[in-house]
């Protein structure tokens, strides 16, 4: 049987990083990117006995950010891609679109491309957090390629949205969302600022110059959010996701359903769908240089042990609304999740995080803000 | 006969940092007992404790040979002594084998507490004390000043006294002669019955029992069946020696000589400081004065942080204790911190010994509940009995009378500190005995204080208030009788046995709220509010309350990095494991430890 796949493609360049942002990223530059697309083929070359055994269903080129390429290089992009990967299967292409980087000839070569989802980077709409935030991008932007989008024909538009915001209160959080509502995207993100190792937000906050919002305040946004998006017709889908009927990102549902996903680009993760993970190195030299000896860039790999894999299912699927069916486990498993974790779903549907039917398990209301909590039960000890 | 006048066996006793162990290697190099070279690495391979807290923890007894002016070989035995107060009775016991002591006192810092303490215990002793004034080479160094407290203070011969730098090796020469002229030589009939005194043991794992001995009378030799007079125990000579430092067999001890012996024993209970070795065959009349069995001062609870190490726990607590006879231990069942151990210490030094050892030596984590002394309780029954642990406190209702333990804490300050020490005794409930000026800027208080006190947070602000110039000794006195009342704490409802203490009525108060803030501070915040109480008795005193999280979720999970976000829930899960559950609420390790912390 032919299974599906999702790639990802990571495009590591940008044309500034971002404060609070850690993934790879480099500053963009012509000669970089061509050794990108070159080492990218190279990696292409290595998977392509595996792209053509599988069913490639869903595409996303992710960043550092995708459109701070040129059009002519996202051309060569696509182009090595599609060289590789039939497209005959793909239901969603989705490109990482930064507002103050995209223009109509750029759409119009992801749309000649077959690209069917824009996923952009708005993050807030005053422009005092977005210059925070070191965004090289002001609201007027987000209105300007939000436009733009539409009026090229991307009917499938997404918005990723920042809040707990140092400095932003619940009224200027509420005027983003509703903001947001108003340009009616198809699909919306929300995470809560985190403050990661090695970005200068979290040097900022060691040195206190930086104070992250109080938790309650934390919370209380993400609160609204819950009121306000589900009112506005977008369904809640995941902890952090909304979206209009059908709008579901199928590429991150991968993820989260944990199955078979290959990442290519330098940084990018793959899981066979079983028992291994591996993770490209994330230098761009290191990248290149593996390829250039014909070596897969692997920095890291892991193999999963069987309560593992039955942990990291279990919590992935958590963080859908739908939970996790028990008959999802079984049929993986061929064991009752029931059984497997009969202390942990008594102790959290006790505790009111876990909402546990016959059917199968998901995080109740309260859940959803203690998901970690919840998370932690199923890891093994 | 004629070899017996040629034995000088003698301590070194100081005040802590007086230059001590400094004097000591001084002596042994000078002798020949030890190479330059040997000397930085003995310092290396000592006990990284001692070297740490600069104390000497373990004995040493080392036998020198002296070439001395008047052309003759004389034999040196020096008898080191630990230079805490939790260790008096060893002190005692190792003065006790000695005819002479050197006391070393700091030309800069003058005397101190333990100073004075040790040369009381000298001259209980009869010892001859040869007084050497140390660090002479620093600049702040003032001999003229501490010859006149030694005169004045002590009714020693300050013209006596020996200029040196044990750093320097000044004045060393002149310290080996005086060892020589003024130390008698050891007395006793080496055809008499053996009595041989123990003054410390070690436990060898290849060995057994290293009994570190003076022999009085009689003598020593491999093969004879020995008897220990206060155990009953009987066993047989497999070798006897000196440390010169190596362990050196030799084929007899007769009076007067220090050395060591072996005799298949196996632990350390059966080789008691202070016993007396007698000849199984031959006994003495009667032991050697002096000898008692010491007890515990101090008590606290060790629990392993992860359970499933409570075995290795027992295991290492019964190693340490082949070594330390002082050390005992029970098993102890908390509510809170599960199964682990209630153990007794000579005092607070020897607590957190034991603790470090158990930690770095053993790779144990711990969990140790405050220290607690043992109390004395009348039961309105006319019934008393000893509890050295708060949880086993009866009801109040059930209580006639409590006492608690006493000590005579001398202490000497600077005048212009005099106000604040005062202050301080009295804020400890200590009660004021006597006040006596060294000269003209130095104070010798003394006051009785309640143990407790001392072991809770006295010597710390006694430090505090006096920029670290007084320095403090005590004696035990015995029980008094207190208003003390026992302080609970309930977390979210449930009394946290591990937590509770006892403390005098006036302190309850201050001690309750303080306690509660602090564990408001330590406990994290979980999904609900949770209520801490002091109570004593049936009646809150304090209370705080650990606001609810709102929200602990990982908002962002997508990219297919699961690995890291796996990684970062793996390690949150680890942080929980390490707190102990307390009914619904999970409370960190550092909370046990808070009531230690309250100043």
């Amino acid at each position: 049987m032919v299974q599906d796949l999702a790639l990802y493609i990571h495009v590591p360049f940008c044309r500034q990083k971002c404060y609070y942002c850690d993934f790879i990223s480099f500053p963009y530059g012509r000669e970089q990117v061509q050794s990108y697309l070159a080492g990218l083929e190279r990696e292409l070359k290595l998977y392509s006995q595996l792209l053509a055994a599988k069913r490639v269903r869903t595409l996303y080129f992710g960043g550092g950010t995708p459109s701070c390429l040129s059009a002519r290089e996202l051309a060569a992009l696509f182009a090595l891609v599609h060289r590789y990967v039939p497209a005959e299967h793909i239901t969603e292409a989705t490109v990482e679109c930064n507002p103050g980087t995209i223009c109509r000839e750029k759409l119009r070569v992801m749309k000649g491309a077959g690209i069917n989802r824009i996923s952009l980077g708005v993050q807030a709409l005053q422009d005092e957090h977005l210059a925070r935030l070191g965004r090289i991008h002001q609201a007027g932007d987000v209105y300007r390629s939000y436009d733009l989008l539409r009026r090229e024909g991307f009917a499938n538009v997404a918005f990723d949205l920042i809040f707990a915001l140092p400095g932003q209160s619940l009224a200027q959080w509420e005027e983003t969302l509703k903001g947001v509502i108003e340009l009616a995207p198809e699909h919306i993100s929300t995470y809560n600022l985190t403050f990661e190792e090695g970005t200068p937000f979290y040097r900022w906050r060691e040195e206190g110059r930086l104070v992250p919002p109080p938790e309650e305040l934390d919370a209380a946004m993400y609160q609204l959010a819950l009121e306000i998006l589900p009112a506005a017709g977008y369904q809640q889908y995941e902890i952090a996701n909304f979206a209009k009927g059908g709008r579901e990102c199928r590429h991150n549902l991968t993820y989260w359903h944990n199955e078979a996903y290959l990442g290519l680009g330098p940084g990018a993760h793959s899981y066979d769908g079983k028992r291994r993970r591996w993770a490209n190195e994330s230098s761009l030299e290191k990248y290149l240089a593996a390829l250039a000896e014909g070596r897969a860039p692997l920095a890291a790999s892991e193999e999963l042990t069987l309560e593992l894999e039955q942990a990291e299912t279990v919590i992935l699927a958590l963080r859908l609304c739908q939970g996790l069916a028990r008959s999802r486990f079984q049929r993986r498993f061929c064991q009752d999740l029931f059984e497997v974790y009969a202390g942990s779903l008594e102790k959290l549907a006790r505790q009111e995080l876990l909402e546990v039917s016959p059917q199968g398990i998901r995080l109740t209301k309260k859940g959803l803000f203690f998901a970690n909590r919840v998370f932690l039960e199923f890891l093994p000890a | 006969m004629e070899r017996q006048q040629k034995i000088r066996n003698f301590s070194i006793i100081a005040h802590i940092d007086h230059g001590k162990s400094t004097l000591a290697d001084r002596i042994l190099l000078q002798t020949g007992a030890l190479t330059e070279r040997e000397m930085v690495e003995q310092v290396l391979d000592s006990m990284d404790l001692e070297r740490e807290r600069g104390i000497t923890i373990k004995m040493q007894a080392v036998c020198l040979q002296y070439e001395a002016q008047d052309g003759e070989t004389y034999t040196l035995n020096l008898i080191d002594t630990p230079g805490h107060v939790d260790f008096s009775y060893e002190v005692s016991r190792s003065l006790a084998a000695c005819e002479g002591a050197i006391l070393v006192i700091d030309a800069s810092q003058g005397l101190e507490a333990q100073t004075l303490a040790n040369v009381y215990l000298a001259l209980e002793h009869d010892l001859e004390i040869i007084p050497v004034i140390n660090k002479i080479d620093l600049p702040s160094a003032d001999p003229d000043r501490v010859k006149r407290e030694l005169e004045e203070v002590l009714g020693l011969d300050g013209e006596q006294a020996i200029l040196a730098s044990a750093k320097t090796g000044e004045g060393i020469d002149e310290i080996l002669e005086a060892l020589v002229t003024k130390i008698p030589p050891p007395q006793g009939d080496p055809a008499a019955p053996l009595k041989a005194l123990i003054f410390d043991s070690h436990y060898d794992p290849y060995r057994g029992v290293v009994a570190y001995v003076r022999v009085v009378e009689g003598s020593l030799r491999p093969g004879m069946r020995i008897e220990m007079m206060a155990s009953g125990k009987v066993f047989e000579v497999d070798e006897i020696g000196v440390f010169r430092p190596e362990p050196s067999p030799a084929d007899e001890l007769t009076a007067g000589d220090v050395g060591y012996v072996v005799a298949g024993v196996k632990n350390v209970q059966d080789c008691r400081v202070g016993d007396t070795i007698t000849d199984a065959d031959n006994r003495a009349a009667a032991p050697l004065p002096g000898y008692k069995q010491v007890t515990p001062m101090v008590y606290c609870g060790l629990f392993p942080v992860e359970s499933s190490d409570y075995q290795d726990l027992r295991d290492a607590l019964e190693k340490l204790q082949l070594n330390d006879a002082a050390l005992v231990y029970e098993p102890e069942n908390s509510a809170a911190l599960g199964f682990g151990f209630r153990c007794g210490f000579l005092g607070l030094l020897h607590m957190e010994i034991v603790q470090e050892r158990l930690e770095r030596e053993y790779k144990l984590e711990l969990i140790t509940t405050a220290p607690s002394v043992k109390y004395k309780i009348t039961r309105t029954d006319g019934s008393i009995e000893y509890i050295d642990n708060p949880v086993k406190f009866p009801p109040p209702q059930e209580i006639a009378a409590l006492a608690e333990p006493f000590v005579r804490a001398t202490i000497i300050v600077p005048s212009d500190y005099v106000g604040p020490v005062m202050e301080l005794c009295q804020e400890k409930r200590g009660e004021f005995r006597n006040m006596e000026y060294l000269d003209q800027n130095r104070v010798l208080l003394t006051y009785d204080l309640p143990l407790s006190e001392i072991i809770y947070d006295f010597f710390d602000l006694l430090k505090s208030r006096t920029r670290g110039y007084a320095s403090l000794d005590y004696d035990y006195l015995g029980h008094k009788e207190a208003k003390l009342v026992k302080l609970d704490i309930f977390i979210n409802g449930e009394l946290v046995d591990a937590l509770s203490c006892i403390t005098h009525q006036d302190q309850a108060y201050y001690r309750g709220r303080e306690l509660v803030d602090k564990l408001r501070r330590l406990i994290p915040r979980q999904m609900f509010d949770i209520p801490i109480q002091a109570v004593v008795g049936n009646r809150p005193i304090a209370r705080e309350t650990v606001r609810a999280l709102r929200k602990d979720v990982l908002q962002k999970c997508y990219g297919g990095d699961v690995t890291r976000k796996r990684k970062l829930l793996e390690k949150q899960k680890e942080g929980k494991k390490r707190m102990k559950q307390v009914g619904n609420v999970e409370v960190p390790q550092e909370a046990f430890m808070a009531v230690l912390q309250i100043k």
